[in-house]
């Protein structure tokens, strides 16, 4: 679609009308490029300078990656995103879509259901982290109920185990956002032609089968939202880790964003905080450009 | 053949169920816990029905946080607005007149979904210092609004993609002119992805913590640092009833507004705005 | 409140003031947002107040001041800082290199300052010879808590050396008591650690390793012999207590499941607040092989540069009462610390409090008064966080070698110089 086609005179008004859409949107790109833009670039300058407590511009070069690079609490903290970020997108996409699907058969009371599977995405983080810490807590929550309740040898103590620490994250993330996901399906199921589905019972398919094979490969573009949605949470779970864990025991729960705002604002280490923001941000675009690449070249053919 | 269907109606039927449980759980113990008191949360557990009922965790939270809700509404109010005009606006230019580079910007846009703001602190406090705008909840609508707009513009501009371009073309043709075809023929029907945009970004502003206590002090914190300066406690007994009471009086408009406004969230989710 | 009230008529008499004149406005960063600690925190609010001034309350909780730093941080670059901001120890030094500290030496002057404060604090308050922080009072951190009546069921003996506290704990586990309550978080552990320090190394070779960041003895057998001990102290840690409270922990010693506590005399307001009387109730010990010593955590108000002369005037006035004896007498009592006034009457206090202000001057003389390390006395935030990691990844890993744990803490701080 282009729209200088359109326009063949160019009377004065008309060239404003030509330049509206852009001076619409200029304030925004102005706010974009300093606000996003400017300030990755100036946590970029300041990754190769010495600053501790405050900015400073003492340049040291890559000494700050390299600390980085040897730093322990960081590896632990990279590996904990992507075993968190993980399982969490992928657990939340199929629970989602199941629930999405199981509401999608004609189910009574429906809407009562999904208002209930998508309340906690109206909570905070905080709130979520608070109260599923409660919940995993060996000495109070779900363990001691079972206990009580006769289930003499449960034991369930994932939030103290620091191996085990980041299931407990990916249990609340779930809790917390899978019903959103579920939202985004079912909205995108009632957009599919029912013929369709119609059509390929008839020649006997099973249920289960025109999902998986028809209806859920239809469903791109919501994958694509979804996936969008999940990792934006899974990159700022920060609120979440910082309420439930605070990144122990010991660190075993740290994530990138924790380690990240430990150093810049507590530990006075804003150079290697900024190293390490760098790095996250680095991350992120080798995953997801190619992908936006690839989804927004699509749409310009359509 | 109705017997094996009705068997697997009953099963989706318990599976639904069963996840619903699960979903409740959470929040049937927070209520639960808030009306126990102190002596009761430490001899039950978790989900034992409190031997009296009493609203004193209520009380205490609201004298708490309750003065810090207020400001939660000044800026939340404003912000949402704002951002969804703005998103509304480019949305719509990003979708419907395109030019070159617009595509590069909307890439950039998306990409800014996934900063994490931690990063953005010391920068856009310089920057908001410069403005004057230091310790004001004007400081904090602006930031919300900057930092609320990737989202609002990916949901208007989703949203109008899939609007045929007949239409507007047909406007043009007729001579109307930008903002004239956006009043007459797109904001009529924009309806559904208001509805989301607003609830979206009102969750998101009114849950939202690191901004707050960063860009705000004293009278002019939202109600999330309230809470996490009642919660956080460094010495004193943990009251839970009252920090659980807490947390459901902070969190109460967002649910409020999901489960009254939930149905229009998922209309216009329906409408479009999932269509990348 | 009565007792508050009189007690602010009587500062703003001592102030000589009138009291509407030059009203500014303070705005004070704090993270004493709960029980006492907001009580005393309102006191100095309604002593500001009195004076004519607008006190502007500036509350962040969580992460002992954690979130406080990061917004102080976010303000100061806004170029707009509180007019003070509960900053410690070499932080101090920090912000004053950063050229954003209000030189505080005429109210030192006015008010003998140099006279009152014990040499120590008085160095830690100083930036390049000029005050510019006031000290609010002097927390001690090396103390043992425990509850006689459980030590008396499990016949174990109040400990004196690091010897007789693990045979203690013995006794406590062999009777069915949790012997130590610990809450797992990065700076209980590293006060824990911090205490078997001083114990093992002794005052000299601890300032040593920690103030001078010495790697002849951070690497030494002495410290190795720190951390197994650490690791055998360990064993004595019930297993959920990661992330725990350090006020749950108290909890349990107080209502006898647990024998012993390792904390700072902060703990000690959680048994006042629960009607519990020192000496019979509760003991308060030197840490077992500490006595003698005294790590010290104290509170302090730095003060930012002020433009607005009213304000500054305020922030004056603020900075004086803060060690007013009234507000010292009050403040204190209700956090469990010691006065900062090495001249205030301790007959109002309780018997650890008196124990402890002994101490303190006695500790003072010899050498053995020593900054702590866990609560960001004895080094900048950065040697202090890089301790923690190590630390309480140890205490964590119940593999983990004594032998390479010093190296790695010598290597950890080595790497954040």
């Amino acid at each position: 679609m282009s729209s200088i086609a359109v326009f063949t005179k160019a009377s004065p008004l008309d060239a404003l009308q030509r330049w509206l859409p852009k001076l619409v949107l200029a304030p925004s790109m102005l706010i974009i490029l300093v606000g996003f833009y400017g300030y990755i670039l100036w946590t970029f300058l300041l990754s190769f300078t010495s600053s501790r407590f405050m900015p400073n511009y003492s340049w040291v070069g890559l000494q700050q990656y390299a600390r980085l690079w040897d730093n322990d609490r960081w590896w632990v903290a990279s590996q904990n995103l992507l075993l968190f970020g993980g399982l969490f997108i992928g657990i939340s996409l199929v629970i989602g879509v199941l629930l999405a699907v199981l509401l999608d058969q004609r189910i009574r009371r429906e809407g009562f259901i999904r208002t209930i599977f998508l309340y906690p995405m109206a909570l905070s983080m905080i709130v979520t982290g608070t109260a599923w810490k409660w919940l995993l807590n060996p000495g109070l929550g779900i363990d001691k109920m079972l206990r009580d309740w006769g289930w003499e040898g449960f034991r369930f103590d994932w939030l103290v185990d620091p191996d085990r620490v980041v299931y407990c994250l990916v249990i609340a993330a779930v809790w917390q956002s899978s019903g959103f996901v579920m939202a985004l399906f079912l909205a995108g199921l009632r957009g599919v032609d029912q013929s369709i589905i119609r059509a390929a019972q008839v020649d006997g398919a099973s249920l289960p089968n025109i999902y998986l094979r028809i209806v859920l490969p239809s469903l791109g573009p919501v994958f694509f939202s979804a996936l969008m949605i999940l990792s934006h949470i899974a990159i700022k779970s920060f609120d979440l880790v910082a309420s439930m864990t605070a990144g122990g025991p010991g660190y075993a729960s740290d994530l990138p964003a924790m380690f990240m705002y430990a150093h810049t604002f507590t530990r006075g280490q804003m150079g290697l905080g900024a190293a390490s923001a760098i790095l996250m941000l680095g991350a992120v675009l080798a995953i997801l450009v190619p992908y936006l690449y690839s989804e927004l070249r699509g749409k310009r053919h359509d | 053949m109705t017997k094996p269907v009705s068997l697997s109606r009953v099963a989706i039927y318990a599976t639904l169920l069963a996840a619903c449980a699960v979903y409740l759980i959470p929040l049937v113990i927070m209520l639960l816990t808030s009306f126990k008191s102190p002596e009761d949360i430490r001899t039950g557990n978790l989900l034992s029905w409190p031997e009296v009922f009493t609203a004193i965790g209520w009380l205490k939270a609201w004298d708490g946080v309750g003065g810090y809700f207020w400001n939660s509404v000044k800026i939340t109010i404003p912000a949402v607005l704002i951002s969804t005009v703005i998103g509304a606006l480019n949305g719509y230019v990003l979708a419907m007149w395109r030019f070159r580079g617009s595509q590069l910007f909307f890439g950039l846009l998306l990409f800014g979904c996934f900063l994490p703001f931690q990063v953005v602190l010391l920068p856009a406090s310089f920057t908001i210092g410069q403005l004057g705008l230091a310790n004001t909840t004007s400081g904090l609508v602006l930031i919300h609004v900057v930092y609320g707009m990737a989202f609002t513009t990916l949901f208007f501009r989703n949203y109008y993609v899939s609007i045929p371009d007949a239409l507007v073309r047909a406007a043009r043709l007729d001579g109307a002119g930008f903002f004239t075809i956006f009043g007459r023929i797109l904001l009529p029907m924009s309806t559904p992805i208001i509805m989301v945009c607003l609830i979206w970004q009102f969750t998101q502003i009114w849950n939202d913590f690191l901004f707050g206590v960063v860009f705000a002090s004293g009278d002019t914190q939202p109600i999330t640092v309230a809470l996490n300066n009642l919660v956080n406690t460094s010495t004193g007994a943990k009251e839970y009833n009252v920090d659980m009471a807490a947390a459901m009086i902070a969190g109460l408009p967002t649910l409020v507004v999901y489960v009254l406004a939930g149905k229009y969230f998922l209309r216009g989710l329906t409408a479009g705005a999932v269509k990348g | 409140m009565n007792a508050i009230s009189r007690l602010s008529t009587a500062v703003s008499l001592a102030a000589l003031m009138p009291l509407t004149a030059l009203a500014g406005e303070v705005e004070v960063l704090h993270w004493w947002t709960s029980g006492g600690e907001k009580r005393a925190a309102d006191t100095l609010q309604k002593l500001v107040e009195d004076q004519g001034h607008t006190w502007k309350d500036f509350a962040v909780a969580g992460g002992g001041g954690e979130a406080a730093m990061t917004v102080l941080k976010t303000r100061a670059v806004s170029g707009n800082p509180p007019a003070a901001a509960q900053i410690k120890g070499p932080d101090i030094q920090e912000w004053g290199e950063l050229g954003l500290l209000a030189d505080l030496n005429q109210v030192a002057e006015q008010n003998g300052w140099n006279e009152l404060l014990p040499p120590q604090v008085i160095e830690a308050m100083q930036f390049g010879g000029d005050y510019v922080a006031v000290p609010v009072n002097v927390h001690r951190v090396n103390w043992l808590w425990i509850n006689p009546e459980v030590f008396a069921k499990a016949g174990a003996t109040p400990p004196t050396t690091l010897d007789e506290f693990f045979a203690a704990a013995e006794k406590l586990k062999a009777a069915g008591f949790m012997p130590l309550a610990h809450g797992g978080q990065p700076w209980q552990d590293s006060t824990v650690f911090e205490d078997l320090a001083l114990a093992v190394l002794g005052p000299e070779d601890f300032h040593k390793a920690f103030v001078e960041l010495d790697e002849s003895v951070l690497t030494s057998t002495k410290m190795v012999e720190v951390f197994t001990a650490l690791q055998k102290l360990r064993g004595y840690v019930d297993a959920n207590a990661a992330g725990r409270d350090w006020n749950s922990a108290t909890a349990m010693v107080m209502n006898g499941k647990a024998g012993m506590q390792i904390m700072g005399d902060w703990a000690k307001s959680e048994w006042t607040a629960a009607g519990k009387v020192a000496g019979s109730d509760y003991e308060c010990l030197p840490f077992p092989g500490t006595q003698g010593s005294f790590a010290y955590n104290i509170d302090s108000l730095a003060m930012f540069k002020l433009s607005n002369a009213d304000n500054r005037k305020a922030q004056e006035d603020l900075a004086r009462t803060v060690l007013e004896p009234e507000f010292q007498q009050f403040f204190n009592q209700n956090k469990g610390s010691i006065p900062v006034r090495m001249d205030q009457d301790m007959s109002s206090f309780d018997a650890c409090a008196q124990k402890s202000m002994v101490d303190f001057k006695e500790a003072a003389g010899n050498g053995g008064l020593q900054p702590s390390l866990a609560h960001g006395m004895a080094a900048s935030s950065y040697v202090q966080g890089a301790v923690f990691d190590v630390v309480t990844n140890f205490f964590n890993d119940p593999k983990a070698d004594p032998q390479k744990a010093a190296q790695q803490l010598a290597a950890a701080i080595q790497a954040v110089q």
